[in-house]
């Protein structure tokens, strides 16, 4: 087996910057046409008007009344706040996609799976952004907190504050109160899951490498318990970092499922982003070892996995839709039924559950690259709209859209990621040569 | 000759002179009725050049055919039949349908398979199975020739069973 390594060109490189440059672009673009104007207080002022007679049976009108005031605490403008929402989007979702890429190998190594030996690399190259990642979420969270995150204003947790808050602020401020105003469990939570899934990175990372010198089964098997330990390690923190940096948003709701929600969301796309670089790659002619077999295998995982999606989509659905309790209801509503949302809301149940559940249904189609590249597309824009929905009505309300700000957003976000991820493709080998179980992929056979 | 009766069969002891029997042949140009294993042979559906199964497109048209009945049959229900107010709900509401049309999908699909794969493999009940050689549920593969629907006569194929391996060349006739 030769050593094949994947050459960084200048070509790609100067793709990507023009890439990001068009999305600075864009992103002032946004900027200036979005404004700082304050027409978006009539919006408001219309949507708690429109919850106050949906819930005017219960006291739960006052707490909606009290939670439209505590917007008003900070000044800051539209066009400030939409960028801010579109920072922790783009956040969530490449972190996402990155330790999805190492969660992919840790499944890999968990589970003995030997058809995957020959395409190791490239998720674990995706995992490489785990650092940026780690740097942007924590300085966005300094910098946009009081926008993004209601929970944040300490005057919530006064003697006439929020009795919903003042019951969660534990979980935020520990050992604080909220009106000590620094959220340290918070902010803990956050710099030990980045440390914990960096950590597992480089180890994982430098066993495999280590693979590729000495050769053996030695680093193997050490993989093999490293990964199941990080797995376990991921199933906690996976769920709770779901809570903290997404569901948090609003603050007075709350979904049990919400953890594997966003999981299934992150995995998904992280799997088609699997998917679309081994495809890219062997369409640069990288990754001959790499043939239908082994596509067919990535296409159950999207297929497998669109529909898993859905299933707790449903499930979440279904359980708020029949118990119909306002402060429950209220997320659905805020998204289903509000303007600039709705149809958001049936585009991700289109794009994510389905186009992929009907494109992938053969196995022919699973096995041609054309469609597998477009169902990766499909699922990468479907999944960004999927976020969107997540985060951008709770911090943004009906002032939110999509424009040229989201679009420029995300190819900056994009151009960064993949340009960090070929950079450290580019380093190591592409195949790991010395893999025990790269002979059983190259026989693979679906 | 009348198809369907007399057969000659190939008892083979390992599958993989099975498998080169099997290519031998076919490209000597005579059509193999059905091979008989003990166990799953792995490449003999290649060998034998069967195309790709059928199943999954009866699987889907079943499948299907669950979502519509039971969209049909709970919008018949609730809608006109035995309108109930559940929960506050509509009387025809899509979410609260969409696990039972969830689960019709699959169970049609399932028995809609199953029921296809006996109809095509004439496994009906009470149906009383041929038995070409009572060791292929033990040690043997056998291959079964139709002599009706070939062209090239016993001896020859006799001649080309024993050269590609076969331990036993034997005759069997259902009347």
């Amino acid at each position: 087996m030769s050593d094949e390594k994947y050459i960084f060109q200048p070509e790609t490189k100067k793709a990507l910057i023009i890439a990001a440059v068009l999305g600075i672009i864009l992103v002032i673009a946004g900027i200036l046409t979005t404004g700082s104007g304050s027409h978006g207080a009539d919006e408001h002022q219309t949507m708690v008007n429109a919850s106050e007679n949906l819930l005017a049976s219960t006291d739960h009108t006052a707490l909606v009344a009290a939670d439209a005031e505590g917007d008003h605490h900070g000044e800051t403008a539209p066009w400030l706040k939409r960028l801010f929402t579109n920072l922790w989007i783009n956040n969530v979702y490449f972190t996402g996609i990155a330790i999805i890429g190492l969660c992919f190998v840790a499944i890999q190594y968990a589970a003995s799976a030997g058809w995957s030996a020959g395409i190791k690399r490239i998720p674990l190259a995706m995992a490489s952004w785990l650092p940026f990642a780690a740097v942007l979420m924590i300085a966005v969270w300094f910098v946009a907190n009081h926008d993004i995150f209601h929970w944040t204003h300490t005057s919530l947790y006064g003697a006439d504050g929020d009795d919903i808050l003042k019951g969660k602020q534990a979980f935020f401020f520990w050992p604080l109160t909220g009106e000590g105003g620094l959220p340290i469990f918070y902010i803990l939570r956050m710099v030990i899951f980045f440390g914990l899934w960096y950590m597992f990175f480089i180890w994982i990372k430098k066993e495999m490498l280590a693979e590729d010198l000495n050769g053996g089964t030695k680093h193997w098997f050490k993989l093999r318990s490293l990964s199941a330990i990080f797995l376990i390690v991921f199933a906690v923190s996976s769920s709770i970092s779901a809570w903290d940096w997404v569901m948090s948003i609003d603050p007075h709701w709350f979904s049990t499922m919400f953890g594997w929600y966003v999981f299934a969301s992150w995995w998904v796309t992280g799997l088609a982003g699997i998917t679309f670089g081994v495809i890219w790659l062997k369409e640069k002619g990288y990754l001959k070892i790499v043939n239908e077999n082994h596509l067919h295998d990535l296409g159950k995982f999207v297929f497998a996995f669109s529909i898993f999606w859905a299933y707790i989509w449903f499930s979440q659905f279904l359980l708020i839709y029949y118990a119909n309790i306002p402060e429950e209801t209220i997320y659905f509503i805020e998204r289903m039924k509000t303007s600039p949302y709705s149809w958001v809301f049936y585009v991700n149940l289109i794009a994510n559950f389905l186009l992929p559940f009907l494109l992938f249904m053969t196995r022919d189609a699973k096995r041609k690259m054309a469609i597998m590249k477009l169902v990766a597309i499909i699922v990468f824009v479907g999944h960004w709209f999927d976020f969107y929905l997540m985060i951008s009505p709770g911090v943004m309300k009906q002032q939110g859209g999509i424009g040229f700000m989201e679009i420029g957003m995300t190819l900056i976000f994009g151009a960064a990621f993949i340009f960090v991820m070929l950079t450290n493709l580019a380093k190591v080998p592409l195949v790991a040569k010395n893999h025990p179980m790269l002979e059983e992929s190259l026989h693979h056979h679906t | 000759m009348k198809a369907d009766k007399n057969f000659v069969l190939g008892v083979y002891e390992d599958e993989d002179i099975l498998i080169k029997a099997i290519k031998a042949t076919r490209s000597a140009g005579i059509k193999i009725q059905e091979v008989y294993s003990p166990f799953p042979v792995h490449g003999i559906e290649d060998a034998l050049g069967y195309g790709r199964s059928k199943m999954p497109i009866v699987a889907f048209m079943f499948g299907f055919l669950g979502t519509v009945l039971a969209l049909v049959m709970q919008y018949g229900m609730m809608g006109f039949d035995w309108p109930m107010i559940i929960g506050g709900k509509d009387f025809v509401a899509l979410p609260p349908f969409i696990p039972v049309t969830f689960e019709l999908t699959v169970l049609l699909a399932a028995l809609g398979m199953v029921g296809t794969f006996m109809v095509i493999n004439d496994l009906k009940p009470y149906n009383k199975p041929r038995i070409y050689d009572l060791r292929i549920t033990d040690d043997k593969h056998v291959m079964a020739i139709d002599l009706g629907v070939n062209k090239v006569n016993k001896n020859e194929i006799t001649k080309i069973l024993q050269k590609s391996g076969a331990i036993e060349v034997n005759d069997k006739n259902f009347d």
